[in-house]
């Protein structure tokens, strides 16, 4: 074999075009961790090492035929509904919240692993009654999307449980759950708002208020919300340039290199580096949809769209959280936020896309 | 045929696949669109807005508050001053439970009950998240305890401050006044006057005496350090600045020497003591007794010593020689003897003979000389000399109460001095007029001849009794009396003198003026009330004494001091100018409940004039001079 066959088989199950998006993101983070960080390496470089593990692991995922993927569906679902349940009886409380579970070795956070095992195993289980799909199917799918979404709020993580819902509820939507039943749905969700308002936690309450009016607790909970909005509605057009915002560098913004970090990149670079920032985004979710399209089965049909339409949903929360629009949630900027574990979920996704475009073939025959 | 169907139940299924894709497109578009829109709305329309936050948010403007101007008597001896010293300071914005930060510092510091007091009235009373003082005076090893422990306590620091403080204490309490912390009146007197921006980062301002009146000399101007902060609050760099210009610094015409001398002069009396230039109304000492100690006050006395203070008998927080208002007694004989001769009532030489007791024409109510038996024949000379009360009665019958009140107003009696400081009052010259208003009643011939020897409603300051006496001095010219000499800049170019400023020349005539002088000499000479304060004298004295009535005396009724509770005993007054024929120093002494001016007012006088016109200090008193025996008015 030699060496340019070897290189054509190592990229043979890697999208390209994907790459190239999720590739320029990835640069991004680095760009604007550096920055966040107060131009200390320190940031950017753990960011490299959490992004060449993501890659390793996208790359695996890409190379994994999807008979593989289908059948880790039923394994991965039933491990984090066991983890989370471990968390609830066991789980470690830090900042209020039960949310990590102690394995001797390491501590993990089981919710994250549900942000790809409820989607799989949703589509893994659509496929499965693909020929025979009734009302039924998507009553069972969505007892399969709750119990761990009731497990999750009650930590409390209400931001995390209500992106993996919207993550399930995209299974939901495009395997065809009926219109009249989505807008019953919408409906009831109208209508349990009062019962869900009293069943929240005060600082979930107030974080919804905050965002109603954050002046009236600009010293609060609002500080976060205020801080942020003015960082970037004074990067103006052009931005105040790299390096130079005033809000990220004399510490006015919060978990900037985290959370808030869309607020530094607004900051600095303006309407013009949210523009070109949309576009990447737009890019890599367009691509998503291309590979949804061309998807071969129902399973990876469902699976791409998911994966893609909550990737968008991610990006949307977070920008929007960020120059307030929507509640102070913890949603980290997808492929920008410092963090390993949200990393390797979303190229683990990205992986996925790239295995079932690459993969698409070899059903086909 | 059912391979068939399958197969376009296959591309139906796709085909609702795709649709359900272009409708997630569709809403993937929407979310961004909704961004963009916001990204505009916040980066394009509101920029500016948010430029202007943001800027707000890094630029802090720091106030650099003024050193406050000096205060120095003629001399150059320094009445208020400033030093530097040590606070411990609380931002009450950083520290989440004061009680248990004050609770933790007293661990290293000495923080009292008292201390603890005055931080949770100035917590009340603060306005916006400035850092309050907990602890003023720190000694240098509380410094360096604190400073080895700062980092426990992120919102306490040490601040270097300059402190007010005035040496001479309680003796130039009333004349000086204090500086305090600015109260919520305050802020929004100066609010509206537009001077709130000069106080920003001000604590202190005057609250009484030249502190008062003289605010906007002392106070200096507010200078400006634009600093970049970070969200803790520190500064990072400093982007411009403007110096502050320390306030001016006060030169008065106060001899700080003279006032010691006339304040330690009153002994345990109470009493006050003003004395002035009359060539160009200078006040040369200003003294109120009692004082108080005003160094407390800057900080905010606590409750009980205020409390103390305020509920005093002697009332030391009254400033008797500015607002005390006493019936002048015989001490406006000489000037009722200007009125006579100005309306030609009486001759110079014209004389009556005095049994002791005066009668009104056609009534039977007695007026009582205070010398049993009466001085027998009296003219002019004499009556100002030995205080002849029955000569005044007649006097002041004869002129009419119109005629008195006109005379006496020339010499401003009942109107306020307009002396540079706060809070005079005008004490009064009564008039039918007046009494109508006052009492809806007529004025009546008795209350003439009260009016006469200075009782019944007639009241005075100390600081006009005193105007009135250097005008007289300088022979019906008079100066506007005035503390401040000169305000000095710290631009020596922007130095201002307060102009000696001759306010009217009543242009009495000479030979009047020549009787009234040599009888006023003749006071303190043998035969006159004052003859004993001022044996000695190496220069002429003009004096003349004066009782004021605490308690009225019934009809018939005798005054004996010695009957009589110490506190309803007579005021004692002595006005005094001297050398008699070219003054240098006039001057009005009261002593409260000092019985005889001759006993106890003449003698603080002259040795407030002996060391004015000689240098000569005197010897500290025996406690026999501190409640001297006394002679008769």
């Amino acid at each position: 074999m030699t060496r340019r066959q070897f290189w054509l088989r190592f990229i043979a199950h890697i999208d390209r075009q994907l790459l190239l998006g999720v590739g320029l993101l990835l640069l991004t983070s680095l760009l604007v961790l550096y920055s966040a960080d107060n131009a200390s390496w320190g940031g950017p470089l753990n960011q490299m090492r959490n992004i060449v593990v993501a890659l390793a692991v996208m790359w695996i995922v890409a190379n994994l035929p999807l008979h593989y993927l289908m059948r880790t569906a039923v394994p991965i679902y039933v491990l984090g509904m066991v983890l989370l349940v471990g968390v609830a009886l066991f789980g470690e409380i830090s900042h209020g919240a039960r949310r990590w579970l102690n394995l001797g070795i390491m501590t993990i956070q089981p919710s994250e692993l549900m942000k790809i095992g409820v989607p799989l195993m949703m589509a893994w289980y659509f496929e499965k009654h693909e020929a025979t799909l009734t009302l039924k199917n998507y009553f069972v799918a969505t007892l399969l999307l709750l119990m761990p979404i009731m497990l999750i709020a009650r930590q409390p993580d209400l931001g995390t449980s209500l992106l993996i819902f919207a993550s399930g509820f995209y299974v939901l939507f495009l395997a065809g759950l009926s219109w009249r039943v989505i807008g019953g749905l919408f409906v009831a969700a109208l209508a349990s708002a009062p019962v869900l308002w009293s069943m929240m936690h005060e600082y979930q309450r107030h974080r919804i208020m905050m965002l109603l009016d954050p002046s009236q607790d600009a010293l609060g909970n609002g500080y976060h919300t205020i801080q942020a909005t003015i960082a970037v509605g004074s990067g103006g057009i052009l931005g105040k340039g790299y390096l130079n915002g005033t809000q990220t560098h004399l510490d006015f913004l919060p978990e900037r290199t985290t959370d808030f970090i869309f607020a530094v990149y607004s900051e600095e670079f303006g309407l013009i580096g949210n523009m070109i920032l949309l576009s990447l985004y737009s890019y890599v979710i367009w691509r998503g949809f291309v590979i949804t399209s061309h998807a071969s089965t129902y399973f990876t049909r469902l699976m791409a769209g998911s994966i893609t339409l909550t990737f968008a949903t991610y990006a949307f929360v977070n920008m929007g959280m960020v120059s307030g629009i929507l509640p102070v949630v913890g949603v980290p900027l997808p492929l920008i936020s410092y963090g390993g574990t949200s990393m390797l979920t979303l190229m683990l996704g990205f992986g996925m896309l790239m295995s079932i475009e690459t993969h698409k073939k070899l059903v086909k025959t | 045929m059912k391979k068939r169907v399958e197969f376009k139940n296959h591309q139906r299924e796709i085909f609702h696949f795709q649709l359900r894709l272009v409708v997630g497109i569709g809403f993937v578009s929407v979310l961004m669109a909704i961004l963009l829109v916001r990204f505009v709305y916040l980066q394009a329309v509101r920029h500016s807005y948010y430029q202007t936050l943001s800027e707000s948010n890094r630029i802090a403007i720091v106030p650099i508050v003024p050193n406050r101007g000096l205060i120095l008597d003629r001399n150059g001896v320094v009445l208020a001053r400033n030093y530097s010293g040590y606070t411990l300071e609380i931002n009450q914005n950083k520290t989440a439970d004061t009680e248990a930060t004050i609770n933790e510092l007293s661990t290293l510091v000495t923080i009292t009950n008292k201390d603890r007091k005055r931080f949770s009235k100035l917590l009340a009373e603060s306005h916006n998240f400035e850092t309050l003082v907990i602890r003023n005076r720190l000694s240098d090893e509380e410094v360096a305890r604190f400073a080895a422990q700062q980092y426990r306590f992120p919102g306490v620091e040490i601040k270097a401050r300059l402190f007010r403080d005035y040496p001479f204490v309680e003796k130039t309490s009333h004349l000086i006044g204090y500086i305090g912390r600015i109260n919520d009146t305050e802020v929004s007197q100066l609010e509206e006057s537009d001077l709130a921006a000069n106080y920003r980062g001000s604590d202190y301002i005057g609250k009484t005496g030249l502190e008062q009146s003289y605010e906007s000399d002392l106070h200096g101007t507010t200078g400006i350090e634009q600093v970049e902060v970070d969200a803790g609050g520190r500064a990072v760099r400093m982007i411009s600045s403007t110096a502050p210009v320390s306030g001016n610094t006060l030169v008065l015409s106060i001899d700080a020497k003279l006032q010691e001398i006339a304040e330690q002069s009153f002994g345990s009396f109470r009493g006050a003591l003003v004395a002035i230039d009359p060539s160009n109304g200078e006040v040369l000492a200003f003294v109120s007794k009692p004082g108080y100690d005003p160094n407390p006050f800057i900080d905010g006395i606590d409750t009980q010593s205020w409390d103390e203070l305020n509920n005093s008998p002697d009332v030391p927080l009254n400033n008797r020689a500015l607002r005390g208002q006493y019936p002048p007694g015989s001490t406006i004989k000489p000037f009722m003897a200007l009125a006579g001769l100005y309306f030609h009532t009486r001759k110079p030489e014209q004389t009556i003979s005095d049994s002791g007791v005066y009668y009104l024409p056609g009534s039977s109510r007695q007026y009582r000389d205070w010398k049993a038996g009466g001085h027998g024949s009296v003219n002019m000379f004499k009556a100002i000399q030995m205080s002849c009360d029955t000569y005044f009665y007649g006097l002041a019958t004869e002129l009419g109460i119109d005629n008195i009140f006109n005379y006496l107003s020339r010499f401003d009696f009942g109107k306020k001095t307009g002396i540079d400081m706060e809070g005079e009052t005008s004490g009064l010259l009564p008039s039918q007029e007046w009494k109508a208003k006052r009492y809806q009643q007529i004025w009546y011939p008795g209350d003439t001849v009260s009016v006469g020897i200075g009782q019944g409603y007639t009241l005075v300051t100390p600081l006009q009794l005193a105007f009135a006496t250097a005008t007289l001095a300088n022979n019906g010219v008079a100066y506007q009396p005035h503390l401040v000499k000169e305000v000095q800049s710290t631009r020596s170019s922007e130095n201002r003198l307060i102009a000696n400023q001759p306010l009217y020349d009543l242009k009495i005539d000479p030979k009047s003026l020549d009787l009234v002088r040599r009888a006023m000499v003749a006071v303190t000479q043998t035969g006159g009330t004052a003859v004993y304060a001022s044996l000695g004298a190496p220069y002429q004295i003009a004096g003349k004494t004066g009782t004021a009535q605490v308690i009225a005396m019934k009809q018939g009724e005798k005054y004996d001091a010695e009957k009589v509770d110490e506190r309803l005993r007579d005021h004692a007054w002595y006005i005094a100018y001297a050398p008699a024929d070219k003054p240098r120093i006039a001057m009005a002494v009261l002593v409260e409940n000092g019985g005889h001016g001759g006993g106890t007012a003449a003698p603080i006088a002259r040795k407030v004039m002996d060391y004015y016109l000689l240098g000569k200090v005197p010897k500290p008193l025996t406690d026999a001079e501190v409640k001297g025996a006394g002679e008769h008015d």
